[in-house]
């Protein structure tokens, strides 16, 4: 009978985990932290880039990812793209990426300021079904930053001061990539 | 003498009528002009919920004039979708779908992509609207998002197209 008691114990709490995480969603995410315990896996997506290149969610594993879902006419959408740029530039050889997704109606306002903001990072063309799988984007700008692990770490809702995302990148490229894993 | 008396007459009277017809245009224009300087007439988020559950014969005309996804997503129930009208082509489907209704039909406007301050959308969408005689228009008041100000607060949502 006693030797049974870790055997239900164990079950508990994995019933408990599993009710734990199906039920809570991206968008109710915490703010940043490094427990990574407290933070849901980035949806598994594939995306294609403006060029027509697939691009995989699961390809970055191992690295840091800042995931932008923006607009071109959204004014607080383009204050923060030229830090992005910055970011990806400074931070690039140390395994960070940003990720663009616009959800702009169409690619065409998108290839345009692509080459105006001289954006160096790829940007996909978002839908409904996609803002979903992360929670829901019913505002814009919504970013997520992901860790080497795959978790999302953070979810910043609207315009975000350039140094915010700056402390996150470094804090999370600081962490080895097996840690948390 | 006469004749010229005579005409400095008429020259008041001609600039008299002048100035009588200036006032006129101007106290009739002035009330436009007041009322575009004003900004947009406003409604809260839970005036119109409360209108939404009212009769149907006093439901407003709503549109989103903000993203596609965000329509699709969530939108406010009965509303239609006319694209982002910072752009051209929402503009003109905005002007395209109320061109043929009665100058008074109340109508509101709603985007909700970014914080009021930064909405590039309504603000377009409600001069067009104003350029064409609407006057019974109302922009909602959406201080953050949709997502926060509609969505987090309970307020009646449709999804897809």
């Amino acid at each position: 009978m006693n030797s049974k008691i870790p055997l239900v114990i164990g079950a508990a709490l994995v019933v408990a985990a599993s009710l734990y995480f199906g039920t809570r969603n991206i968008a109710d995410l915490p703010s940043f932290g490094l427990n990574s315990g407290q933070h849901l896996p980035a949806p598994q997506v594939t995306v294609t880039d403006l060029n027509g290149q697939p691009l995989s969610m699961a390809s970055y594993r191992g690295d840091v990812v800042l995931v932008d879902f923006w607009a071109t006419w959204c004014d607080p959408c383009r204050q923060e793209i030229p830090h992005f740029v910055e970011l990806q530039n400074k931070y690039r050889g140390q395994g960070f990426h940003v990720l663009g997704i616009s959800m702009d109606d169409g690619p065409r306002p998108v290839r345009e300021f692509y080459e105006t903001y001289k954006m160096n990072y790829p940007v996909a063309m978002g839908d409904a079904k996609l803002a979903e799988r992360f929670g829901g984007v019913l505002g814009l700008p919504v970013s997520f930053l992901i860790g080497r692990d795959g978790r999302i770490y953070a979810r910043h809702v609207g315009e975000t001061d350039a140094s915010v995302f700056e402390k996150e990148v470094q804090q999370l490229l600081a962490r080895p990539p097996a840690s948390g894993l | 003498m006469f004749k010229s008396t005579d005409m400095t007459n008429g020259h008041i009277c001609s600039f008299r009528a002048k100035k009588l017809g200036f006032l006129l245009i101007l106290g009739i224009a002035m009330p436009a002009l007041l009322h575009a300087a004003s900004g947009p007439q406003l409604i809260q988020p839970a005036e119109l919920a409360k209108l939404l559950q009212g009769p149907e014969s006093h439901r407003p005309l709503i549109i989103q004039v903000g993203f596609r996804s965000l329509y699709e997503q969530a939108h406010i129930p009965n509303s239609e979708y006319v694209g982002a009208t910072s752009q051209a082509d929402g503009l003109k489907e905005l002007h395209k779908r109320v061109q043929a209704l009665p100058r008074e039909r109340f109508i509101v406007l709603y985007c909700g992509c970014c914080p009021w301050s930064h909405c590039p959308n309504v603000q377009p969408a409600y001069r067009e609207l104003q350029a064409m005689g609407f006057r019974n228009v109302r922009v909602l008041y959406i201080a953050n998002n949709f997502g926060a100000d509609w969505v987090d607060k309970g307020y009646p949502v449709s999804k897809g197209n």
